[in-house]
């Protein structure tokens, strides 16, 4: 669009005067709430699997304002961590609600992130020509394990040590620089004050600037594709006379109405947590965290926060160290892979065959008992049955270019299915 | 305003522009990689973090047969165990059940490549880290403690390892390889010194 000089405001337009027009003449507000809210189409099927999107926004900005009120009273270091988060907890005033918003924050975060994603495996919206917008979620998503993972080694409790020097020798599995990378990480020879020092550095400032460019990215490409929807029908191809997507209604205020909704009623759930039930019988706080870091005394058994728990228990099922960090790792970026792993001729579930519900089922199913399984200790039956699991999860992704075109898929309708409500 | 002269050479030399334009590219990523460097570099351990990795060292005359203590070297914590005969008799006699019974792939100084792991048969001195990732196996030494053929040794909680009592991994653990023999030294018969030997301290 051509830059235009202060005076040539749209003929058809009436010529507004006041505060108003005057930053519109010098910021193009109004043409930004036109093109990116009231003027912005999307489809009308919308049903509930469409809240997590906005939520995650919510949950991020919750997790920054809590999180610099948090810098501001805890002390980085290894002598000082630990008794500064208890200090938090019984000294500073709501310091406890801070504390626990955040780390509820967290886990509502992958809560609301994976039911995301979920939407997007049930309704196809990896597919062309979203293949951008699923690769910079999935993007999010990477930021999100590492910011995550290296906010729960900073209160410097005995799981924070253990959880860091497990997750960092990782890296030591790479044939080669192997050991060289992971003294490099630590920069000591153990999981040390450089490492507690430096990871605080990446939780609180580099890894927040990059989500915030991958999230603006992530929005962008969405405007410029549009949201899929239920149906996987693209609304653009079915434009009214007034060039608007017949399927379509402008996203303010009707989504952004259905939004604050969704908003309220997680607020509820998310405080019933917060005030009743903060560590979640160990689930969002684990117990061996509440004891300060002990390198001589690891703790009976070491198992992540519950959303890596469904790779941590790939790792632990291979009888192989390197073969598990392997497969660990494939077992995450399989995701980034599926808008060309999947070849059905239809995106939607609701119009795919019974080949593709069941191995979506069978998948949901193996990532939750994968899950449940990452808790448990790694023994007898635990063993056998993420093995089992193990063997399902891939088998979804790696051999979706196959069953998903044996798949007998349904007729997709011209346009959206949609009953007034 | 008179209108300048067109000269007659004004024509674009696109090959000059372009070989201008990758020889500026190429020195500004030569100059970029460059800078990197110190920002990589101050991750490395600081000259205090390795002044504080100097050998540790272990008045053995405290140590009963049969016990175990543990010393910090390097951040690690390092297993000092004196081996009793009979303890070292049942280091024998299940090389099939080992991942890797002559140590070929594991990490020790030459001194320690042998059956006991060790410079004599009654202390072993172990990194006491499992291979696998890091977490602290447990001693369980009594033969039958874990299952009736267990001959003794380790046991990681974390991930279910198992290692023999000169820290030979078991097959069907998830760990690799065995335990790691850190170098050490006998400065005199009543000391063990961890982090130096014949080679200098590392």
């Amino acid at each position: 669009m051509a830059l235009k000089s202060a005076g040539d405001a749209p003929a058809t337009l009436p010529q507004k005067k006041g505060l108003w027009a005057w930053i519109n003449k010098r910021l193009p507000v109004s043409e930004f709430i036109e093109e990116q809210l009231t003027g912005y189409f999307a489809p009308k099927n919308f049903n509930i699997w469409y809240f997590f999107g906005s939520l995650a926004l919510v949950v991020l900005v919750l997790q920054l304002v809590t999180g610099i009120f948090l810098t501001m009273f805890y002390k980085v270091g290894e002598a000082t961590s630990f008794d500064s988060v208890e200090y938090i907890m019984r000294e500073v005033k709501f310091g406890w609600l801070l504390r626990y918003l955040h780390s509820t924050g967290a886990s509502a975060f992958f809560i609301v992130v994976y039911l995301h994603m979920f939407r997007a495996f049930l309704y196809g919206s990896y597919r062309k020509p979203r293949e951008l917008l699923w690769l910079f979620g999935m993007a999010v998503y990477l930021a999100l394990m590492a910011e995550a993972f290296m906010g729960y080694v900073l209160p410097w409790g005995n799981m924070s040590f253990w959880g860091a020097q497990v997750i960092v020798n990782l890296f030591g599995t790479i044939p080669g620089i192997g050991p060289v990378l992971v003294e490099w990480i630590r920069g000591d020879y153990g999981i040390a004050d450089a490492t507690l020092n430096r990871f605080f550095a990446l939780h609180v400032v580099a890894i927040p600037l990059g989500l915030l460019l991958l999230v603006a990215l992530h929005l962008v490409a969405l405007r410029r594709t549009g949201s899929n929807n239920p149906d996987g029908i693209e609304i653009k191809e079915k434009v009214g006379p007034d060039g608007k997507p017949l399927d379509g209604i402008p996203f303010h205020p009707y989504y952004t109405v259905k939004d604050v909704f969704g908003i309220g009623v997680f607020f509820i759930l998310f405080a019933i947590i917060v005030f009743f039930v903060p560590t979640l019988g160990g689930l969002f706080l684990e117990g061996p965290n509440f004891d300060p870091a002990n390198p001589l005394s690891t703790p009976e058994h070491i198992a992540p926060v519950w959303y890596f728990t469904p790779f941590y228990a790939i790792l632990r099922a291979v009888p192989d160290q390197r073969l598990g960090a392997l497969l660990m790792l494939l077992a995450v970026v399989s995701f980034l892979f599926m808008p060309w792993l999947d070849r059905s001729p239809v995106k939607s579930i609701r119009y795919k065959g019974w080949i593709s519900r069941l191995a979506l089922t069978l998948f949901a199913i193996s990532f939750v008992a994968l899950g449940y399984l990452g808790l448990q200790p790694a023994e007898g039956l635990y063993v056998v049955l993420a093995r089992i699991f193990a063997v399902i999860y891939f088998a979804f992704f790696w051999l979706m270019p196959f069953y998903s075109k044996l798949d007998p898929v349904k007729p997709v309708p011209d346009r959206v299915v949609y009953h007034a409500h | 305003m008179a209108d300048h002269a067109v000269v007659a050479d004004d024509v674009v030399d696109l090959s000059r522009r372009k070989f201008l334009t990758r020889a500026t590219i190429a020195t500004g990523a030569v100059g970029a990689a460059f800078a990197v460097v110190p920002f990589i570099e101050s991750w490395a351990p600081s000259e205090r973090a390795r002044a504080q990795g100097a050998p540790s060292e272990l008045d053995l005359s405290k140590l009963e047969p049969g016990q175990m203590t543990t010393i910090v070297w390097r951040r690690s914590p390092i297993y000092v165990v004196r081996r009793t005969p009979e303890m070292v008799a049942r280091i024998a006699g299940h090389d099939a059940d080992l991942k890797d019974p002559n140590s070929e792939h594991s990490i020790q100084p030459a001194y320690a490549k042998n059956t006991d792991r060790a410079r004599s048969a009654e202390y072993l001195v172990l990194v006491g880290t499992c291979t696998h990732l890091g977490c602290l196996p447990k001693q369980h030494f009594s033969a039958g403690e874990l299952y009736p053929s267990w001959p003794g040794g380790f046991f990681c909680p974390c991930h279910g390892s198992r290692f023999d009592l000169a820290g030979r991994v078991f097959n069907g653990s998830p760990a690799s390889t065995n335990l790691v023999v850190p170098p050490y030294s006998y400065p005199n018969p009543h000391t063990l010194l961890v982090g130096a030997d014949e080679k200098g301290s590392v």
